[in-house]
């Protein structure tokens, strides 16, 4: 053969303009963690500055008591949050959360009761439950092939019959001193609940992020079909990022009976705390169409939902407005998590 | 004795043969090129070595053992690691989680991330892409920053056997001279590579053996540099000699006759669509071009040089696009699809991929056919579904669409009948400018042979039509004249007579640069 094709020349000049690199990227170790980590930190941030407001209103200011009292109200959420985290990094979502939630809570006002070993086998049954749903999740989204969304729905609404069938009014009990001291403080002031939030962190996000499933979690969420022809389990992933949400979600509900001393099958509390946590998780950072964010981020994002209608408190408007703050608070989010489209070239991306 | 062969190894798609009794042997320390048109069986070859596809008929032996790969996993584990051309990367993880995606190194159960940095790093400096950051995201990556991650992936599986496919076609010339040495030093060390590329020069740079492929066919193999680019391009056509292209082995292709029905045009006056030196994202690159009303303009070249680019530019798809487009003369900015579909442009675009571009599937005949025109058929946002009826009806009958009445699922239609709604959708707007973008591409031969003289008479109705497709035999059959695209920039202009097989893959090959160079008649001289 000849040597034909293009002089070198044209080549390097054509393809002059493939060649930069994306423009902004840092170039230190540290600045990659830093970007790794920007929108995790952008939520802690946001929440660190609307706390400080919240103190810095308060008439009784920075005491262990309003400090437990915002820990105890936060940590339930943030708790409903990882679990829909798990579901939203595999671009799926969650949708019976709210419901594992108050199954889980008419469960604990049951068996949670009791010596120290018949709570402890009662606490070890509400989490087996929670595991239980939230596998029944997987299951059927991964073998049945159905959208996520609808299973969850249909999920939700049986999780919420068993609730009902269990608690047809509100009542039952809960071990008191496991309650009181997972919502009381430890010493020096410290809320228990948010070393316990940090103890499931180190227990069960950790873990599952630097795990070989939790990897594939995130890749089948980013592109399931490069997941799929690099060999990633994208099956077993999907199912144990719904079973860990369901357990998870299993977890505030215990908490919730905690908080309550008893057990209340309400529809109304599981839908909010289904819508809740999807906003949660969206002012932390994790993006819903899959693939990007962090529980941790998420974590952040429910502390300072949960943080709106504390500062309605101490500017003394009244909690009617609260809906309407969270909403625009979540619109804001939102829109600065998109800045990114204005940069797309060819719009058919925008779609995909 | 060689590391891989293949025997007679024969994969159906229906009832289309896209590899054929096809033989091939590479050997360890060598590099093994692939060679063929679109369509001749190429991808296909690979896609069985690489586990992904399984082959009807044949025996893959490796090591003297018979294989049969159930998946690309199994495959990597016999040693068989094949670069993809499209992007296996997980755009949202770092570069180092995507090189040890398949098998991170493991420390009680976690991943090590120092080990896999490790790896990672190891891996790319193998690549010779030692620049890369390990924690980078992929999706911040430039597109040929990604393929060498793609590069550094494969090798840090430790393959035996290496399959490129078109690997270079998105890198940049440094990135192209580092992955030659990478590939020098992998063929010292003992590795079999698989080259697959439409770049001659990279071939005579580096390929040791030659593999032909044609219509799925292995047709000829021998030692790289024993044939002349005009040899080899005789093979890649196939069973034709220089004198005349035999229409019958294509059924595809309008008979000869109708090629004398696509003369050049002497076109007078202003053209209807002018483009004047577009430039995008580095993928398309000072493209300029006219078509005139009743002419049929082809766009040529191998897949992905940019035609796709091209016109979704024309069709107001694309941002940031610099140049100019002109309709009747006049300059406009084209924003948006709905810009480009209004009565004053009169622009439609018959997309490549129907399933996601031009249908709604699970919506009716009826409703498909009437979106494009719907704001002609209604009144105050109502539908007059009585002129939309009538309309539809017409489109039925211009382009014998068979379907059992137009209320059922536009899914349930067979794939030719699909793309002829398509079409139909667009011409109830009767549009000026027709983009079409390999509208035949999947489609049986019955439904093709009535889509090309709908071209010509649709033409002969004023229309301009500028018309990519991937068969070249379509092109000489139906187009006045043809544009050949490569890197993005126009490089030749074939007109009327000019318009033959040997001259389109030549082009498309970019050989003879200075004779092509000459040819391209540029619009602005005209």
């Amino acid at each position: 053969m000849n040597r034909g094709g293009p002089p070198e020349a044209d080549r390097s000049d054509a393809n002059a303009t493939l060649s930069s690199v994306a423009p902004g990227l840092p170039e230190s170790d540290w600045g990659y963690r830093l970007r790794e980590q920007r929108d995790t930190l952008a939520a802690f941030v946001g929440f660190a500055v609307m706390f400080s407001i919240y103190i810095g209103n308060h008439p009784a200011g920075l005491t262990a008591n309003v400090l437990t009292t915002a820990s105890n109200k936060g940590v339930l959420l943030a708790l409903v949050a990882m679990a829909q985290t798990f579901a939203v990094l595999t671009a799926g979502i969650d949708l019976s959360v709210g419901m594992v939630l108050v199954l889980a809570n008419c469960l604990a006002s049951y068996i949670v009761v009791g010596s120290g070993l018949t709570t402890a086998l009662g606490v070890a049954g509400v989490l087996l439950t929670g595991l239980l749903c939230g596998a029944i999740n997987g299951a059927i989204v991964i073998f049945g092939r159905l959208q996520p969304i609808v299973v969850t729905i249909a999920t939700g609404a049986i999780y919420y019959g068993l609730a009902l069938a269990l608690r047809r009014v509100p009542g039952g009990d809960v071990n008191d001193s496991l309650a009181g001291a997972l919502t009381g403080q430890l010493a020096g002031g410290v809320p228990a609940s948010i070393v316990a939030l940090l103890a499931v962190v180190i227990v069960v996000w950790l873990p599952f992020r630097r795990s070989v499933i939790g990897r594939a979690a995130y890749a089948v969420g980013s592109s399931e079909i490069a997941a799929y022809m690099s060999g990633v389990p994208v099956r077993r992933a999907k199912f144990v990022a719904y079973t860990l949400s369901g357990l998870l979600a299993s977890m505030a509900g215990l908490f919730v009976t905690f908080i309550t001393y008893s057990g209340e099958a309400s529809a109304a509390n599981g839908s909010t705390y289904t819508l809740y946590s999807i906003a949660a998780v969206v002012l932390g950072g994790v993006s819903l169409f899959g693939g990007s964010g962090s529980a941790i981020g998420a974590v952040f994002g429910a502390l300072m939902f949960r943080t709106i209608g504390d500062l309605l408190f101490v500017f003394n408007l009244e909690p009617l407005w609260q809906p309407l703050f969270q909403g625009v608070v979540l619109l804001v989010a939102v829109c600065l998590g998109s800045a990114r489209l204005f940069r797309i070239r060819n719009r058919l991306d925008l779609f995909s | 004795m060689s590391m891989l062969r293949l025997e007679r190894v024969s994969k159906r798609y229906g009832g289309v043969h896209a590899l054929q009794d096809a033989d091939l042997a590479a050997d360890a320390g060598s590099i093994h090129a692939v060679l063929g048109e679109n369509g001749a069986g190429k991808s296909t070859l690979i896609k069985i070595l690489a586990g992904v596809v399984k082959p009807d008929q044949g025996r893959i032996i490796l090591d003297g053992q018979e294989q049969h790969f159930a998946s690309p996993v199994a495959a990597n584990r016999a040693g068989i690691v094949c670069v993809f051309q499209e992007l296996s990367l997980i755009p949202q993880l770092s570069v180092a989680d995507n090189i040890a995606i398949s098998n991170p190194p493991r420390r009680f159960g976690m991943i090590d991330r120092r080990a896999q940095r490790r790896m990672a790093e190891e891996a790319l400096a193998r690549a010779g892409a030692e620049d890369i950051h390990p924690r980078a995201l992929i999706k911040d990556l430039s597109l040929s920053r990604r393929q060498m991650v793609e590069i550094a992936k494969a090798l840090g599986r430790r393959p035996r056997l290496l399959i490129l496919d078109e690997a270079t076609s998105a890198l940049t010339a440094a990135d192209v001279t580092k992955i030659y040495a990478v590939l020098k030093r992998l063929r010292g060390d003992g590795l079999a590579l698989i080259y697959i590329s439409h770049r001659m020069h990279e071939i005579v740079e580096l390929a040791d053996q030659c593999t032909i492929f044609c219509n799925g066919r292995n047709v000829a193999n021998f030692a790289a540099g024993s044939k002349s680019d005009d040899e080899v391009i005789e093979l890649m056509i196939g069973r034709r000699t220089a004198h005349e292209v035999d229409h019958s082995a294509r059924p595809a292709v309008p008979p000869p006759a109708t090629r004398t029905a696509a003369p050049a045009l002497v076109v007078h006056g202003r053209p209807l669509l002018e483009a004047r030196g577009l430039s995008w994202s580095g993928r398309l690159k000072d493209v300029s071009l006219r078509v005139h009303a009743g002419e049929v303009v082809g766009l040529g070249g191998l897949d992905g040089q940019g035609q796709r680019e091209l016109l979704l530019a024309l069709f107001g798809v694309l941002r940031g696009l610099s140049g100019q487009i002109l309709i009747d003369g006049v300059p406009l900015t084209i924003a948006s699809p709905s810009v480009a579909k209004s009565a004053r442009v009169g622009m439609a675009l018959i997309p490549e991929d129907r399933k996601t571009e031009g249908l709604m599937l699970p919506m009716s005949v009826r409703d498909n056919l009437s979106f494009a025109a719907l704001g002609g058929l209604s009144r105050f946002g109502v539908i007059n579904r009585a002129a939309e009826r009538a309309e539809v009806a017409r489109i039925v009958e211009l382009l014998s669409i068979r379907t059992d009445g137009t209320a059922i699922p536009v899914g349930s239609l067979s794939g030719g009948n699909q793309q002829k709604v398509v079409i139909g959708k667009w011409l109830m707007i009767t549009p000026r400018i027709i983009l079409l973008n390999d509208p035949t591409r999947g489609i049986d031969v019955g439904t093709k042979r009535e889509i090309y003289p709908l071209l010509r008479q649709l033409a002969q109705g004023g229309a301009a039509i500028l018309f990519y497709s991937t068969d070249y035999a379509e092109l000489i059959g139906c187009c006045n004249r043809v544009l050949v695209l490569y890197g993005g920039a126009l490089k030749r202009e074939l007109v009327g007579a000019e318009v033959t097989e040997r001259a389109l893959i030549g082009s498309a090959l970019n050989l003879g640069a200075d004779a092509a160079a000459a040819a391209v008649a540029h619009p602005k001289a005209a």
